[in-house]
């Protein structure tokens, strides 16, 4: 039905943008990887020694397994507040349903600096929480260790990533055919019985959505260490970014923007293999 | 048969319930209340109420100035990637080209990758192109990784639309030129707008790109960034306060859009909203 002029120039101009401005920035982050620094300057010398340095240098690989614990953090306690939300809303919440669908939604479009912010005062040490503590006679001085730490972290992580995690669970929750609950039911499984064998196995593309989601973005985020993570909350790609600013070795960067890049796509990839294979179950 | 317990009522899961949309509101709620405190951004409770801040802010010009940037970045970035989505999805909806499964994982790439890595390529790709840093180069990023929502977006709409009418149209003489303005393009308006709106407000709020590809003017969320840095006050909590009102305000427009644009099928959001990474 469509001719192949109009199917070209619908094609080719976003092929061509794409190309220039995502695939190739992305081969150039690729290539410096396998540059070196020499005198403060990126010489075209090919090499593998920047991967080298990320596999035998043992400070790397801690803050890889931080990091990795971090977003491992954030993923289970989204989950724990996703998952039980999205259950009442799709089965418990009635006419309200909408509504509370919608407040959750609201807070995806609010600014992440805005919450990350809100989080910044809300754990300071003359912060509003240690200001409630002090109110109720709970603590006396400040209590500093809310802030700059991984804790604050994983908490402001788990409340951007929350509703991330809640919208597939509750679209896969919202799918399953009422009918099946009921017959499950009236074949005299239990409630307990009826979630874990006929619910939760059904829900299981939307949970692995919002996990693949929530790992994902947590493991390449730097903006949340640098807001409340403090020293002892440093991520992996804050190490990138000191290497492209202050500390100046694009190409060591590059390479663990790479690395990140191989496991972001690899945990896409897993995710969508184990989809399939729940789906067509 | 005794009471559906999947339907009935859960007393203990909706006091749970409570509870999550409670974290999720009380930072938005704090940042709120303390932005009328004189007595500044923490302790507690906030007594003494004040516009203070608000008329600090409305004196504040890099704050205006960051606005009016960020105006101009997400009003460029808009028409690009709705431009460039709009033809992507219509691409990926009715053309057969080598490559395209790989073209498609690529647009959609932004929308999943650290903002870091983006922002650096590009960082890297304007060096290499020996093109100076700017708004420019803000306005290149953000509409580049945003194609990714406006192509899910429209997608989804021309997945929907009737196909007869544009057949009946091109059968009736139209050409195809024609039947693309008269006829694809008056259905997909609330997809348009719909994506428009999105791809508006994640640029307004756009910071990990941003942050490898800013020059010498900043973007709002830049200026308050940097603000943070040197010490904060409640003029940060009046900003974002604002900031929030204006989200909540697009979104409900945004809201009602899709709602429109989707009516007579599942109200299942067909890709997450949100921040593009």
């Amino acid at each position: 039905m469509y001719s192949r002029a109009y199917k070209s120039l619908v094609a080719i101009p976003p092929l061509v943008w794409v190309g220039a401005f995502l695939l190739l920035p992305y081969a150039l982050m690729f290539v410096h990887s396998l540059w070196a620094v020499r005198e403060s300057a990126i010489v075209h010398r090919w090499n593998l020694d920047n991967y080298k340095t990320l596999f035998t240098n043992p400070l790397y690989a801690e803050v890889l397994f931080r990091t990795m614990r971090i977003a491992a953090s954030v993923t289970i306690c989204s989950i724990l507040l996703g998952y039980p939300l999205a259950y009442y809303l799709a089965f418990h919440a009635g006419r309200r349903k909408e509504l509370l669908y919608q407040l959750v939604i609201v807070p995806l479009w609010v600014s992440y600096l805005v919450r990350g912010y809100a989080w910044k005062t809300i754990l300071g040490s003359d912060g509003v929480l240690n200001g409630f503590l002090q109110y109720l006679h709970l603590t006396r001085e400040p209590v500093g260790f809310f802030l700059y730490s991984p804790f604050a972290v994983v908490l402001m992580l788990t409340h951007i990533y929350t509703p991330f995690v809640f919208l597939p669970i509750y679209a896969a929750l919202e799918h399953i055919p009422r009918p099946l609950i009921e017959a499950s039911q009236d074949l005299g499984a239990g409630s307990l019985q009826t979630f874990w064998r006929v619910i939760f196995p059904l829900s299981m593309p939307g949970l692995l959505a919002g996990v693949t989601f929530a790992f994902v973005l947590s493991l390449g985020d730097f903006l949340a260490p640098l807001l409340v993570g403090g020293p002892s909350g440093t991520m992996i790609a804050n190490v990138v970014q000191s290497l492209f600013g202050a500390a100046f070795d694009w190409p060591l960067g590059a390479a663990i923007s790479v690395g990140i890049l191989v496991i972001t796509i690899s945990l896409l990839f897993l995710s969508e293999f184990l989809e399939k294979r729940w789906v067509f179950k | 048969m005794t009471a559906k317990p999947a339907t009935g009522r859960a007393p203990l899961l909706a006091i749970y319930a409570t509870l999550v949309f409670a974290f999720i509101y009380l930072p938005i709620v704090v940042l709120i209340l303390y932005s009328f405190n004189r007595d500044g951004v923490g302790g507690f409770p906030p007594r003494h109420f004040t516009w203070n801040w608000y008329s600090q802010l409305f004196a504040d010009s890099s704050i205006w100035d960051s606005v009016l940037s960020s105006l101009i970045v997400a009003a460029a970035s808009v028409v690009l990637a709705l431009t460039l989505g709009l033809l992507a999805a219509l691409a990926l909806d009715r053309a057969t080209f080598p490559g395209k499964i790989l073209f498609r994982r690529l647009v959609l790439l932004p929308l999943i990758l650290p903002g870091i890595i983006t922002g650096l390529s590009l960082l890297m790709f304007a060096v290499f192109a020996g093109v100076h840093l700017s708004l420019l180069t803000v306005f290149l990023g953000h509409g580049t990784a945003l194609i990714s929502v406006a192509t899910t977006e429209l997608f989804a709409g021309l997945q929907k639309m009737d196909r007869a009418q544009e057949e009946a149209s091109l059968d009736l003489g139209a050409t195809p030129w024609q039947t693309f303005w008269r006829v694809t393009l008056p259905n997909l308006q609330l997809s348009l707008i719909a994506a428009g709106l999105l791809i508006f407000t994640l640029s307004m709020d756009e910071i990990a790109v941003t942050f490898f590809l800013i020059g010498r003017d900043n973007t709002l969320p830049l200026e308050i960034w940097g603000r943070l840095r040197r010490g904060i006050t409640p003029e940060i909590n009046a900003v974002s306060t604002l900031i929030f009102a204006v989200s909540v305000g697009l979104i409900v427009i945004w809201y009602h859009l899709r709602a429109r644009s989707l009516s007579g099928t599942s109200q299942e959001p067909l890709e997450q909203p949100g921040e593009f990474p």
